[in-house]
């Protein structure tokens, strides 16, 4: 530990710290645009920087080490108006419309605006038009609002390990955009939404799907059916204003109502029903020397990963359809024949907290006799905004039970929502298809936590099962490459794109953070410790639709309307 | 350009890493005019980087083309003699009547556009080449004419063919 002097302030740093994490530390905050957590400084927009005594320059406190003794001044009047400078600056080459703006009142350039006082344009530039992409059904690009900070290409790049964009041209020209230009739909872009995520502008952004909607909604001739994603109920409650982590599971129910959804159902449930096929599948691939490790099939970014990048791991994909197809596949083909509806004017939303779900119900595979799964998918936050159109309060609302035969879940469905949750509820079933008895100890603690890789041998009925969990397509690679190098202990692997699972979703709510998404799964854990029904083999809802319908799990049914395949796909890698 | 003339270009530098980046591009212009998507890829192949990455790095250079060399290839000089007679308005009679931007191909592959700076024939300012004949002093009308004529000589090329 060292000493340095913040403010006039005696504050205590770490040897070779930057001094923005010092800072932070002490409480005194520092704006920061290009900065991203845990990934090593670019130093891009200089907006950091603070004055140190004895420094002729001002220094970016984001890519810039404490010595001790340093004396640092936050605010001193040369490092504000610097910052000011250069938010004047940028906004001299942005579109001055944030009225019309997806960021509008939750931009961080707009805030910087605001905080620092910018009243007039002091500077003009000659801006740029470019194109606005629309061409992919889940990421819009807009380089009109770019700032060029870098972070979206970081993210794509170091995180995801995609690199499906990068700073092309130069000078004034610069743009984010994908290899020769192409549009996202033809680009090697996942739409994982991660770069929607650090993005401080409204540059990247999710396609709405709001009209279609709202449209269906006020159709008479439409029965709009919702499904919620198992990390919804913990993760919208912030957008209206309360703690991470809150669980508003039942009171989303009833705005979903108010909204005028003609019926509610929830993901987990076709969580369940997932591990009953895909724990099934396991068991199978084993007994009759399937290829394994299987993987999971849930997170439609890591399966057009594969697709594109390790083309020769597909027959290790489970083909389970994720909880939102099977869900969509089970409405359109039996829930409506069942209650008389023609299955034609059935619209099915899903609620997510993904932006590759918006792909992943476009996909061709994803529809049966010529009709789509799903119709349309919104994130959590267009929800969000959608409840704030329609004026309902949330406090108001009182908790309201799901419709049937699909409202029911186990709390192992619940856990899909974070990394490790598919493999716990997973685990939990594989163990009674096996042994036909339950686990002593539900909870398999190795899989739990935000740790980006986890693994564990697990003995079931003498058999050792060697099990992974990856979440950030990074780190599935650096699986991906063991087995390629010739690792074989692996039996199963969870892969989840977001780094932390759905409740990290490129549909989240902004400024999710680890402190957050630490929330957020606490929350997951506790629903499932205070659950009685807490494995997916015991969902009565789950069983009743076996024996109504499905006969068992990999049967000829299961297999037409809740399974699938995939093929190579062809882009510019 | 074949996958094999990629290979042998790429295979000249042994161990390459980022830094032959630039080099093996040029080189590969070099043979084709332009560098295809395929060679793109193979080249990130090779240097294991993403197509993005080696497409930002080329546009970040003026050198690089991305479609293939019209038929009739025109360069306007942009150096300073030439700026100062008007090589500006030049360039963007050629774009306007090409439909296209320096660096591109017409869709009929007939002509392409390039920049260069000074090519030393000051006196002729503001000149162009096209195929390595030099027309001097051009106008806008002079422009107009000169085109025109390519494309009639070369309708009538093709017919006697
Ligand atoms: S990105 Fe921010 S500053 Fe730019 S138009 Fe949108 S709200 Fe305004
Ligand atoms: S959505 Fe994901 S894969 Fe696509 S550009 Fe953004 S970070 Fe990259
Ligand atoms: S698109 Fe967004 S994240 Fe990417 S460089 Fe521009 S402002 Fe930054
Ligand atoms: S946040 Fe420090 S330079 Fe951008």
């Amino acid at each position: 530990m060292i000493e340095i002097e913040v403010n006039n302030r005696k504050v205590k740093a770490e040897a070779g710290e930057m001094i923005l994490s010092a800072l932070e530390r002490a409480g005194v905050k520092v704006p920061t645009l290009c900065h991203m957590k845990d990934l090593v400084p670019s130093g891009a927009c200089r907006i950091c920087s603070v004055e140190v005594e004895g420094y002729k320059n001002l220094v970016p406190s984001c890519s810039y080490p404490v010595l001790e003794g340093m004396k640092i001044k936050t605010n001193s009047p040369r490092a504000i108006r610097a910052r000011k400078t250069i938010i004047e600056l940028l906004l001299a080459n942005h579109l001055q419309d944030c009225l019309y703006c997806v960021r509008n009142g939750d931009c961080e350039l707009q805030t910087l605006a605001i905080q620092y006082g910018v009243r007039e344009k002091r500077y003009l530039a000659d801006r740029c038009e470019h194109f606005l992409d629309m061409s992919s059904p889940a990421i819009v690009r807009d380089q009109n609002r770019c700032i060029l900070c870098g972070k979206c290409v970081r993210v794509c790049e170091e995180i995801m390990g995609v690199s499906a964009i990068d700073f092309i041209n130069r000078g004034s020209k610069t743009v984010i955009a994908p290899a020769f230009n192409q549009s996202m739909n033809v680009s090697s872009c996942i739409n994982c939404g991660q770069c929607v995520m650090v993005c401080p502008t409204g540059a990247l952004r999710e396609k709405s799907s709001l009209k279609e909607v709202t449209d269906a909604l006020h159709d008479p001739d439409k029965f709009v059916i919702v499904q919620h994603a198992p990390a919804l109920s913990v993760t919208l409650a912030e957008e209206f204003g309360m703690k991470p982590g809150a669980d508003i599971d039942k009171k989303i129910v009833n705005a979903f109502r108010r909204l005028g959804f003609n019926r509610v159902f929830d993901t987990s449930y076709s969580a369940d029903l997932t591990i009953m096929e895909e724990a099934s599948e396991l068991v199978s691939r084993i007994q009759s020397n399937g290829v394994l490790p299987m993987m999971t099939s849930c997170s439609p970014g890591w399966i057009k990963y594969v697709e594109q990048f390790y083309p020769e791991f597909i027959p290790n994909i489970s083909t389970c359809k994720s909880p939102q197809q099977m869900l969509g596949a089970l409405i359109k083909n039996y829930y409506a024949q069942n209650e008389g509806l023609d299955p034609a004017k059935v619209f099915s939303v899903a609620i997510m907290p993904c932006t590759a779900k918006k792909f992943e119900a476009k996909r061709p595979e994803m529809s049966w006799n010529n009709i789509a799964d799903i119709d349309a998918v919104l994130t959590t936050r267009e929800l969000a905004r959608l409840i704030k159109m329609y004026g309902i309060e949330f406090d108001s609302l009182v908790p309201n039970e799901p419709d049937m035969p699909f409202g029911k879940r186990s709390s192992a469905g619940k856990l899909f929502g974070g990394t490790g949750g598919v493999m716990e509820a997973a685990i939990r079933t594989a163990h009674y298809l096996i042994t036909n008895r339950e686990m002593d100890d539900l909870v398999v603690k190795e899989v739990r936590g935000l740790k980006g890789i986890k693994e564990m041998k697990i003995t079931i009925d003498g058999m050792v099962l060697g099990v992974a969990v990856a979440s950030g397509i990074m780190n599935a690679q650096k699986i991906l490459e063991e087995i390629k190098a010739g690792r074989n202990d692996l039996h199963f692997i969870e892969v989840m794109t977001c780094p932390g699972g759905c409740i990290a979703g490129g549909g989240q709510p902004f400024n999710t953070d680890q402190k957050k998404i630490t929330a957020r799964m606490q929350a997951l854990y506790s629903i499932d410790q205070n659950e009685i029904t807490r494995a997916s083999h015991l969902n009565k809802a789950v069983a009743d639709l076996y024996k109504d319908f499905l006969e068992k799990p990999l049967s000829e049914r299961s297999h037409q309307l809740l399974h699938t395949h995939y093929s190579e796909r062809e882009v510019m890698v | 350009m074949s996958e094999t003339t990629i290979e042998k270009i790429i295979k000249k530098f042994p161990d390459a890493g980022r830094d032959s980046l630039i080099p093996i591009l040029q080189e590969v212009q070099n043979i084709d005019g332009y560098l295809s998507r395929n060679a793109v890829l193979e080249i990130g192949k090779y240097l294991q980087l993403p197509a993005s990455k080696i497409y930002g790095v080329a546009t970040f250079y003026n050198q690089f083309r991305f479609q293939p060399l019209g038929k009739y290839h025109i360069t306007v000089c942009r150096g300073t003699a030439c700026h100062v007679k008007g090589s500006a308005t030049v360039l963007s009679i050629l774009e306007q009547e090409l439909k296209i931007k320096a660096g591109q191909t017409t869709r009929d592959g007939l002509f392409s556009l390039e920049v260069v700076a000074c090519i030393g024939a000051c006196g002729l300012a503001p000149v162009i080449s096209i195929n390595g004949t030099f027309y001097a002093q051009v106008d806008n009308n002079k422009i107009r004419q000169i085109l025109r004529d390519y494309r009639k000589n070369d309708s009538i090329a093709v017919q006697n063919n």
